[in-house]
């Protein structure tokens, strides 16, 4: 009887991922002997010559030159005279069948081969989407709940997988941890005093910290916005004007399987409806005021300001992914969705982030008229960072936006009208709408989209808050 | 190659395999002369042994068996000669690459490779082997050597002249480590204790990727000087000086003259690691230059002017065809160990917090059992 061996590409480095077929020393059909180099790959760290395990003749090559693959993957099968002798199933080095399964093997080997992008076998990082149920033996680590522990809300695994690389179980196993066990809180005594300060029951909330710690972004994220804004300062505006961030590992991983998730483009759109009752207040005493006197006041602007803050608070919504990097703008060229004669067209507001309010509800009269009149010049549509399509003005409630290619993030502004609404328990009329964003989810996260779409809503509800 | 190259050393065999006993190392010569030729032959077979088990576990390492490996190609001759130089009380406190050294202590070889493919924490007793677990933290191993000898000591098993009862501590250090603070330490507290110790660095040229030069503008050997712990150079590539001068200053220690430095001037002809890529970091030349200084071709020079013939060296390969298969079907067969031996020795008793923590794991590992592929949290 003879076998079929498959050995599988090893981590050579500590911790490596991924490796770069770069030179095949042996063709399907030659005799190989058992430490005989037969491949060469190129690891992050370095080009390294693969021995071959096993004696036996070649019988397929599963991977080609230029190929990149994932650590764990089949690269050769080799069948082997007689039988292998006994191989532990502790690594996942090596794979032996007997020769006749082999052709049923071979269609299974394939199909994991085409799998090695397809975001079904990578670990569902982020809470959208289902994961396939079928893969096997150390992979069913990934992502696993003790049966005994609690439903875990969205929220909390969105919050988690900020601080989850994809491929670490102990991680991963640490938070269940505590999901499964509430009752020890493991916190330094700043964060007890701030859950105590912001009224957040600190045993509720899951932490992402090591071995379950309980981080001061739990507690805020588990408070009330409005508790929260009393607690955080907004960080200075950085000076420089991008900062450029590799584009590797988890984040490599999540756009990956993002990328094919949806479509093509991976959208994630998510809708808060807010009261944006002190925001109509507040625009009506600004048309009202001497120095807006001549200049468009609208809650388009608010929401505007509101967004400009709200980047500074969550920097990824205002970037670009390249594929080797994300590049995250320290400046926002806002854009705003202009439906024209012509068709929509989205020029955009350079460097916004530096105008008051005076200055930026002018610069949106500016380029509406501009486009108006269909004398919007290709530089104007140029190195947007970040768009608000005005919705509302259509008498949409709300809409899920298509981002403006090579940004990260766009806001819908949807119609405000008087809606009941429950304040202190009690129901009254307010001016209500609803916000609409769709984010880039190769770039920006549930947790992050979650937060700048509150901060944005913060405003809406209160925008006393750009006083901040 | 460098200045440093230029300080005398102890050699007893040069490249070309021939002996002779230079007369400033007069007092060395006696102690290859009471060597037998089969002590020549063991020195040889265990040199073949343990780069054939380097070879066999770097290959290991590149078909996903062990988690890394560390390679001491090129360091044969300085840890085979100076293992077997140590006294049969003697205590030996290792680094992590003295592969060869635990070859002389009887040291399972495959419990090296569980311990890097993650399965044990070492899993020899040095109460039995005499041989202390590796030390993965650099220098850690010259404190925990410097407060056994204190010990030694203390318990009066110095300069009584019995060879049955008085021992010595010979510990091993890379020369990155001799940068290590606790390295200065582990020297002043030998030299005003006075306590039976030899420090054995292995000069192999590099930490990690930073030459020598970079670490030290004086010798390695005077590094101790100045705290009180003479040292002497020798050539680490010649099996002969490494093995006389160790047991000179392992029995004079023994005898109570107190702490010895050995410089063993070598070469790591491989990686640091499996992890290391030292074409980034040397030049072709310069591991020409140590090839030609190989310490097992040396040897084998020396043994076939010696009259050696061929079938002994027939018998080392065979051997060494021997111990690869084994290691390779062992390491290939090895299972994972039982999750409470993560737990065993963290304390020597019982301790409540542990056995919680355990419980906890087995019924979490447990939980897979019947549970349904849940595929996510979400």
């Amino acid at each position: 009887m003879s076998q079929i061996a498959y050995f599988n590409l090893p981590d050579v480095g500590e911790g490596l991922t991924e490796a770069e077929i770069v030179t095949w020393k042996v063709s399907v059909g030659d005799t190989v002997s058992v430490n005989q180099i037969i491949v060469e790959i190129e690891t992050a760290k370095s080009l390294v010559e693969l021995p071959v395990p096993f004696a036996g003749v070649v019988s397929e090559l599963l991977a080609k030159e230029g190929d990149t693959v994932e650590v764990g993957k089949p690269i050769i099968a080799v069948k082997v005279a007689g039988t292998v002798g006994a191989v532990s199933t502790a690594t996942s080095a090596i794979k032996i069948i007997d020769e006749s399964e082999a052709a049923a093997a071979a269609a299974d080997t394939a199909a994991t081969v085409s799998e090695i992008s397809t975001p079904a076998k990578t670990p569902n990082l982020v809470g959208y989407g289902v994961m396939e149920g079928s893969h096997g033996g150390s992979r069913r680590r990934r992502g696993p709940i003790a049966p005994t522990a609690p439903a875990v809300t969205a929220a909390a695994v969105a919050a988690a997988a900020t601080h989850l690389p994809p491929a670490n179980p102990a991680t991963e196993l640490h938070n269940t941890v505590v999901i499964a066990s509430s009752e020890k809180v493991i916190a330094k005594p700043p964060i007890r005093k701030l859950a105590r300060d912001l009224g957040v029951d600190i045993t509720k909330l899951s932490g992402s910290g090591i071995a379950g710690e309980i981080l001061r972004e739990d507690v805020v994220n588990g408070a009330t916005q409005a508790s929260v804004f009393r607690n955080l300062s907004t960080p200075e505006a950085p000076k420089t004007s991008e900062e450029r961030i590799p584009v590797k590992g988890v984040r490599k991983a999540i756009a990956t399987a993002m990328v094919q998730s949806a479509f093509t483009a991976p959208h994630v759109s998510i809708f808060v409806d807010v009261d944006a009752t002190r925001t109509m207040e507040y625009v009506k005493r600004l048309k009202a005021s001497t120095d807006f006197a001549g200049v468009k006041v609208t809650p388009l602007l608010i929401m505007a300001k509101a967004m400009i803050w709200a980047v500074r608070r969550n920097p990824m919504v205002n970037s670009t992914w390249t594929d080797e990097e994300i590049i995250v703008h320290n400046f926002v060229n806002f854009g705003i969705a202009a439906a024209t004669p012509r068709g929509l067209i989205v020029p955009n507001i350079k460097n916004a982030h530096e105008m008051s309010m005076l200055e930026l509800a002018e610069a949106i009269q500016q380029l509406a008229a501009t486009a108006r009149d269909g004398k919007t010049t290709p530089a104007d549509m140029k190195d947007g960072t970040i768009t608000i399509t005005n919705i509302g003005v259509f008498g949409v409630d709300t809409g899920t936006p298509i981002l403006n290619p090579g940004e990260v993030g766009i806001v819908a502004l949807g119609s405000i009208r008087p809606k009941p609404w429950v304040v202190n328990n009690e129901i009254q009329i307010r001016q209500v709408t609803t916000i609409g964003a769709t984010f880039d989810h190769r770039v920006v996260d549930g947790d992050v989209a979650s937060r700048f779409v509150q901060d944005v809503a913060s405003v809406m509800e209160e925008p006393a808050l750009l006083l901040d | 190659m460098t200045s440093q190259d230029r300080v005398p050393m102890v050699q007893l065999l040069n490249p070309e395999g021939e002996y002779g006993v230079p007369s400033a190392y007069a007092e060395y010569g006696k102690y290859i002369e009471a060597l037998k030729e089969e002590d020549f032959l063991k020195f040889y077979r265990d040199m073949a042994r343990m780069r054939r088990f380097d070879y066999e576990a770097t290959a290991l390492q590149r078909q996903g068996q062990l988690g890394l490996w560390i390679p001491a190609i090129g360091q044969e001759a300085a840890q085979i000669g100076s293992g077997y130089a140590v006294g049969h009380n003697d205590h030996i406190f290792p680094s992590y690459r003295e592969h060869g050294v635990a070859i002389t202590h009887g040291i399972d070889l495959m419990s090296i490779l569980k311990m890097l493919r993650g399965v044990n924490h070492g899993g020899w007793n040095p109460d039995e082997t005499r041989f202390h677990l590796y030390a993965i933290v650099l220098a850690t191993q010259t404190l925990h050597a410097t407060g056994y000898a204190m010990g030694v000591k203390f318990d009066g098993k110095v300069g009584n002249g019995d060879l049955e009862n008085d021992l010595a501590v010979i510990t091993y250090i890379g020369d990155g480590a001799t940068a290590e603070g606790e390295a200065s330490e582990s020297f002043l507290f030998a030299a005003t204790n006075k306590v039976p110790l030899v420090y054995f660095i292995q000069n192999n040229q590099y930490a990690i990727s930073s030459p020598v030069a970079t670490q030290t503008t004086v010798p390695l050997f005077q590094r101790g000087a100045g705290f009180g712990v003479p040292g002497i150079r020798i050539d680490g590539n010649d099996v002969l000086a490494s093995y006389a001068v160790t047991k000179k200053h392992m029995d004079d220690a023994r005898e109570g003259a107190g702490p010895h430095l050995i410089e063993a001037l070598t070469y790591r002809m491989g990686a640091h690691t499996s992890s290391d890529d030292p074409t980034k970091y040397r030049s072709k030349e310069e591991e020409e230059y140590w090839k030609a200084r190989d310490p097992l071709s040396r040897l084998e020079k020396f043994l076939r002017r010696q009259g050696i013939n061929q079938s002994f060296f027939d018998e080392c390969e065979a051997a060494g065809e021997e111990l690869s298969a084994y290691v390779r079907s062992e390491t290939f067969a090895l299972g994972n160990p039982p999750i409470e031996n993560m737990f065993k020795h963290v304390y020597s008793e019982a301790h409540p917090l542990i056995e919680e923590q355990l419980a906890w794991l087995e019924g979490y590992e447990a939980s897979f059992e019947n549970a349904p592929e849940q595929g996510g949290v979400a």
